[in-house]
């Protein structure tokens, strides 16, 4: 079946909205449940992990220059540097990398 | 509008510039996943004017690329933007009362990691027209950013391209790893979630899966599982 990409389009739009609107205006209390609690606290780890990696090593011209890419983004986080650099020094190894193989 | 508001609305726009910067870099490389899914520029920009999430985006874009049906794209969006829910909650209890009911809906138009941060830094109960501030100057960094990465991936050679697709990558670990080093449960998950993500990506018996339904059942599985075995103790602000 063909897809439309402005339905998907829409159906981005409206289901992110949704999850953002509806704790906003229905839910004024805290969530008390320790497991859905849980549960919503670890799925952004989780799905992070899961969507960059293995992608990370496929998305470059070489499984190496993506391996390096992955490899310094972990130092770097792990000392505290912020989000941007992160990004832009994950990139300047590829780039580099990609000079040699 | 009261003057109040206005100051408020300024001092938005103050502290959403910095915010844009570093949105103008991050969709410029979503731009280039975008184009690579095969969307237009147009209609790039206009699921980031009307989306406003990276993780969520990228995962909406890697349904489009495998033409996945419309099910599959609602869900994969609301695992990838989960957090969000967890941010609106604590959102709704920072807001103001003194404003009307529609403020709330304006507001839940764009909740990011980055507005929800400086959101909730905002001394005392917050004024919705700091968060509009907010948004004026964050939300066309966005837009634009995607819509240069669709225009100029093009126009880059290779090398550039392949470098600049690292880069929401390099977010995506920004994000997981700081907490991380501070809990050994978050760092046994990530390692956990990435070993499993390789192994259902590798293993022929898992093809069946394409690879958006295969981030929804590990998120599911895995996160579950944790917060089973290891569930966070009362009063952690998640």
């Amino acid at each position: 079946m063909e897809h439309n990409i402005y339905l998907y389009i829409l159906i981005m739009a409206g289901v992110s909205y949704l999850i953002r609107v509806l704790p906003l205006t229905l839910i004024r209390k805290d969530i008390s449940n320790r497991t859905i609690r849980s549960f919503l606290y670890y799925v952004p780890y989780v799905t992070l992990s899961v969507m960059t990696f293995p992608a990370i090593l496929e998305a470059t011209g070489s499984f190496y220059s993506g391996l390096a890419a992955l490899l310094v983004g972990i130092v770097l986080a792990w000392c505290k540097r912020g989000l941007f650099q992160v990004a832009v020094f994950s990139c300047l190894t590829v780039l580099i990398l990609e000079l040699f193989l | 509008m009261k003057k109040e508001n206005i100051i408020c609305y300024k001092k938005g726009i103050r502290h959403g510039i910095p915010i844009a910067l570093g949105y103008l870099a991050v969709s410029f490389t979503l731009g280039i996943a975008a184009q690579n899914a095969g969307m237009t520029a147009f209609q790039a920009t206009l699921t980031s004017l009307l989306v406003n999430a990276s993780a969520g985006q990228y995962a909406g874009f890697t349904v489009i690329a495998a033409q996945g049906s419309y099910l599959e794209m609602a869900v994969m969006i609301l695992i990838a933007n989960a957090r969000y829910l967890l941010m609106s909650c604590s959102l709704s209890q920072k807001l103001s009362g003194d404003f009307p009911f529609f403020h709330r809906l304006l507001v839940g138009f764009d909740v990011t990691d980055e507005i929800f941060g400086v959101s909730m830094a905002y001394p005392g109960r917050l004024n919705p027209f700091y968060t509009y501030g907010v948004m004026t100057a964050a939300a066309p960094g966005w837009a634009l950013g995607t819509c240069l990465g669709v225009l100029c991936g093009s126009l880059l050679p290779a090398n550039i391209v392949s470098a600049l697709s690292v880069g929401l990558y390099g977010m995506f670990i920004a994000i997981i790893i700081p907490p991380a080093r501070k809990s050994r449960i978050i760092a046994g998950l990530v390692v956990v979630s990435m070993l499993a993500s390789f192994l259902f990506a590798k293993i022929p018996v898992f093809g069946f899966l394409s690879s958006g339904m295969r981030i929804i059942v590990l998120t599911v599985v895995i996160s579950g599982a944790a917060a089973i075995l290891f569930p966070i103790p009362d009063g952690e602000q998640a």
